[in-house]
């Protein structure tokens, strides 16, 4: 049963009262936070009132929803009103949005308890969670290793027990790769699915706002409640495929299950051997394994580069100190009020995105790179569209590896760069992607696998999750830290 | 040497959609600083704009009351560049694949200036320096614009004024601007080059920015072409750069380069979705299009016999055109009516501004019925001449203030009796005329009319005396 199921199924039967159980997250968090740091900004009062909220409802003998009441988290790059919302970057220190995102909007009125925000890599952009502002977030699982990025918080919070699940944000793998990373299961659903309104832009035409949860149930539930179509987002259509946890339980016999061999080039062994193993956890639940290539892959990372740091350099360029954030101290006119505060208030990373997107979109080198990696961009959309002639679903590893070792990352960008190249190809071509652990190195770390469905096939690839997760329980290991439910 | 100008213009135009171009934001002008605006239009982190359909629809008009192509894609662009009035530092318009391509504006000289596209984007919030400090004020951030991009077809100053009269009156008449130049709801950047007269080359050009009146645009044009050609006589060139027109000192001198030199790094908003404009919705737009000025104006002309000049008057404004087509209707001689609304009228609508309105207590229905009076022999040229003045005092109808007995006429035999009492009682005025005096009739047709209030018609009475002293 997902965890979620177990919550409701705890609160309606009276075995704890909501704010017993918000009470016990909170504690739980203030033991694993020092050295988790999944969480940057803890807000036990929103929890408890939420919380009172729901055990009202239940005294009143009144039903509730499944995620009412479930202690949950929000990565800080989701609006909360009132509520400091930062992206984990010191530009933004101190902002608190005056409205809420969309995501959060469903949420609330369903009666989510949010714990508070957890930490990301600074506006989104990194694959450990170091690049925060806050420092980053820890494994769960064996905390000398990173949490990924750049949702590295809600997985290490989910994964650590100390949220029932949350909410991340996935540019180039965000969601998926720190759910790898983890040992937990993370959704990146199909471009235009679920409203972006309220989550501050990275790339726009790549992020997507999903679910981190300790089951592919729970996933589901979460998806079902945030997909749905919204006038304040021109580019989201909501849950065009239909809910998706109707049909999780569904029979896979016949299933054709894709594997593109580019997918498994260049990945660690353990990794690679995981994900052929999973292929034949398939097989034997009556699906069909195909093989073939998609020799364009090779170009999803400069694609992706060049596209996410383009639109990021627009996005970012608001920050200038002058309506919220961060303003610098000192200053000489505006001018030099605005390069002070953007030197001083933006990380390395940040600032090296921001540099590279403004090159390639400069006069003389935007049909060099922009425009060639949005022609690129559409080849690679098509040659999606031709693989799911032959197959239903596409398996892959989500990430090469198992989680860095802390300061990894941050010492050579550019592998660290080359660490998204399994998880870029479906934001670059808009579609669903979901995570799942699927296996364990020597060393313990957890290994991911992901699935990759159709535009708006997040009903097929979740009940394809849900079917490996049934089939193979063991890959879903638990952590030290948290609540025990 | 003799110089030719060449001038090409970019024109915005502040749309006058009750919303703002992106999210629910009045678009009313003024206000208290940063009261109309919301997340959206301040570039809130994690907001997204979602275009305004009116304003589509209000550009779509702009465009074919100019005759351009209405594109079937079209598509937003960001304009980046950072600026502390420009709250996301950058500014949603369109590159790419601007809405309405092509089109033209015709002139009086029959020349046709070329336009090369008109796009949709956002206006900017407003800096205001005060006491030492620069406050923002972004009421103005997201209030929709059009700007219209003309080829450079220009060829004098008189024809750079006509063409944004053109415009303007051409906007006010389809009512999706004000077109206020002086509130900054219609602005130019003018460009300008000079070349030997009979030269195909174009000269380097100069683009004087953000121009507020039609009276400015013909000094800084003025000023900058004696410039420009100043230069090239004594051996000089122009360099291409940007240019502010002092109003105080009737010069130009140019930005600086920081200003300048912007490389706005344009990519497609992927905010945004593509707009696509189905061919039915052109032609409801093109429908609910009124009548254009060229277009009536030519109409007064041909079909009504008004003299262009005339015409011209009365199609300069809207709601002029639209009184003078109520007021004609089934009269006699349309003329007339554009006498009495050109001469009495129009005195009583001395400023730009009252003409633009035209608000008159008499209502076109009250004048047409003054003109069938008239054109029925009811009554006289001179009786109706002053009842109009009455009616526009007191708003009242010409019944107010013309009896019955005015209204009779006046018989053959009435007139026959008033016509010999007249050469009875001024034998001087008979005498002087027999004497070859022509105009002394005249004085005898004055006492018929006057005896008569007015009523006898003086042509006949004229003929009738000339009979009667053989």
């Amino acid at each position: 049963m997902g965890t979620i199921s177990k919550i409701h199924e705890m609160l309606v039967s009276g075995e704890c009262s909501c704010a017993e159980l918000t009470k016990s997250y909170l504690d739980e968090i203030e033991k694993a936070n020092p050295e988790l740091n999944a969480y940057v900004n803890v807000t036990p009062d929103e929890a408890m009132r939420a919380a009172q909220a729901v055990d009202k409802k239940l005294a009143a003998g009144e039903e509730i929803g499944m995620l009412e009441g479930v202690p949950m988290t929000l990565k800080d790059n989701l609006s909360t009103k009132g509520i400091e919302t930062t992206c984990c970057s010191k530009i933004l220190t101190g902002y608190k949005p005056i409205f809420d995102a969309t995501v959060w909007e469903i949420l609330k009125s369903r009666n989510a308890v949010m714990l508070g925000k957890t930490n990301m890599d600074e506006f989104a952009m990194g694959s450990s969670c170091e690049t925060s502002y806050f420092g980053g977030a820890m494994n769960p699982v064996n905390t000398n290793h990173v949490a990924g990025g750049s949702s590295g918080g809600v997985s290490s919070a989910v994964g650590g027990n100390i949220a029932a699940y949350g909410l991340g944000s996935d540019t180039g793998g965000s969601i998926r790769q720190p759910a790898s990373f983890c040992g937990v299961v993370g959704l990146k659903p199909t471009y235009g699915s679920v409203s972006r309104y309220g989550l501050i832009a990275y790339a726009s035409s790549l992020d997507q706002i999903g679910p981190i949860t300790k089951s592919v149930e729970d996933a589901s539930i979460v998806f079902d409640a945030i997909s749905a179509p919204d006038r304040r987002d021109s580019t989201c259509k909501g849950n065009v495929g239909g809910a998706t946890y109707p049909t999780l339980d569904n029979d896979i016999k016949g299933m054709k299950i894709g594997i593109a061999r580019e997918y498994l080039d260049g990945v660690r062994d353990d990794v690679r051997e995981a994900v052929l193993e999973a292929a034949k956890v398939y097989e034997a639940l009556g699906a069909e394994i195909v093989y073939f290539d998609l020799p364009i892959l090779k170009f999803a990372l400069p694609v992706y580069y060049i596209i996410a740091c383009a639109e990021a350099s627009s996005n970012l360029g608001r920050y200038d100190g002058i309506r919220y954030g961060y303003k610098t101290a000192h200053y000489n006119g505006t001018h030099d009020m605005i390069c002070r505060t953007r030197s001083e208030g933006f990380g390395e990373e940040v600032k090296r995105r921001i540099l590279l997107g403004t090159y390639v979109l400069s006069a003389g080198y935007y049909d060099a790179y922009y425009k060639k990696a949005q022609n690129l961009r559409g080849t690679i959309v098509k040659a999606f569209d031709r693989a799911f002639e032959q197959c239903d679903v596409i398996l892959a590893p989500t990430v090469p590896m198992t989680a860095f070792e802390k300061g990894h990352a941050v010492s050579d960008p550019i592998e660290t760069y080359l660490t998204d190249i399994c998880t870029v190809p479906v934001n670059i071509a808009g579609l669903p992607g979901v995570s799942v652990p699927c296996g364990f190195n020597s060393k313990g770390m957890p290994i991911g696998m992901q699935l990759i469905g159709k535009s708006f096939g997040e009903a097929q690839i979740l009940n394809a999750a849900y079917k490996y997760q049934q089939a193979a329980p063991d890959k879903f290991m638990d952590t030290k830290w948290g609540v025990r439910l | 040497m003799k110089y030719e100008l060449v001038s090409g213009f970019e024109t915005h135009i502040e749309l006058s959609t009750r919303t703002k171009i992106f999210c629910n934001c009045t678009t009313q002008f003024g206000g208290e600083p940063n009261t109309h605006c919301c997340p959206v239009c301040i570039g809130l982190p994690g907001t997204l704009p979602v275009l305004n359909r009116e304003v589509v629809r209000y550009a779509i008009k702009a465009g074919l009351a100019v005759h351009g192509e209405i594109a079937e894609i079209a598509k937003m662009d960001r304009k980046n560049y950072c600026y502390p009035d420009l709250s996301k530092a950058y500014q949603i318009s369109q590159l790419y694949a601007p809405l309405i391509i092509g089109g033209y504006v015709e002139l009086s000289n029959g020349r046709r200036i070329r336009l090369h596209h008109i796009h949709i984007e956002e206006d900017a919030g407003k800096l205001i320096h005060q006491h030492g400090d620069t406050y923002v004020d972004y009421n103005r951030g997201g209030v929709p614009l059009i700007e219209i991009v003309s080829e450079p077809d220009i060829r004098s100053i008189d024809e750079a004024k006509e063409y944004v009269e053109r415009l303007q009156q051409v906007m006010r008449y389809i009512g999706i601007s004000d077109c206020k130049m002086q509130e900054g709801s219609m602005r130019c950047d003018v460009n300008i080059s000079v070349r030997p007269e009979g030269s195909e080359k174009f000269g380097t050009r100069t683009e004087i920015k953000n121009m507020n009146s039609i009276a400015n645009i013909a000094k800084a044009m003025e000023y900058e072409y004696d410039r420009q050609v100043d230069l090239i006589e004594s051996g000089g060139k122009v360099i291409q750069e940007t240019l502010r027109y002092d109003d105080a000192t009737g010069t130009t001198s140019p930005m600086r380069s920081k200003e300048d030199a912007h490389d706005y790094r344009y990519f497609r908003d992927p905010d945004l979705v593509t707009i696509n404009v189905p061919r039915e919705e052109v032609e409801r737009l093109r429908a609910e299009l009124p009548e254009l000025p060229m277009d009536k104006c030519r109409r007064y002309v041909n079909e009504l016999e008004i003299p262009e000049k005339d015409a011209l008057l009365l199609t300069k404004y809207r709601r002029i055109s639209e009184y003078f087509d109520e007021a004609i209707k089934g009269v006699k001689s349309p003329k007339t009516v554009s006498n009495f609304i050109i001469g009495q009228m129009f005195r009583r609508t001395e400023t730009e501004s009252d003409k633009e309105l035209f608000e008159l207590a008499t209502s076109p229905a009250q004048l047409n019925e003054l003109v069938r009076l008239l054109d029925s022999g009811k009554i006289r040229n001179n009786l109706a001449k002053s009842t109009l003045e009455k009616m526009l005092d007191s708003g009242k109808g010409a019944l107010e203030f013309i009896s019955e007995s005015d209204m009779g006429g006046v018989d053959e035999n009435a007139l026959l009796e008033l016509c010999r009492k007249a050469i009875e009682g001024n034998p001087k005025a008979v005498e002087d005329y027999k004497n070859g005096k022509e105009k002394a009739i005249k004085s005898l047709v004055g006492n018929v009319m006057k005896n008569s209030r007015g009523k006898a018609d003086a042509m006949a009475a004229e003929a009738k005396i000339k009979e009667l002293i053989g």
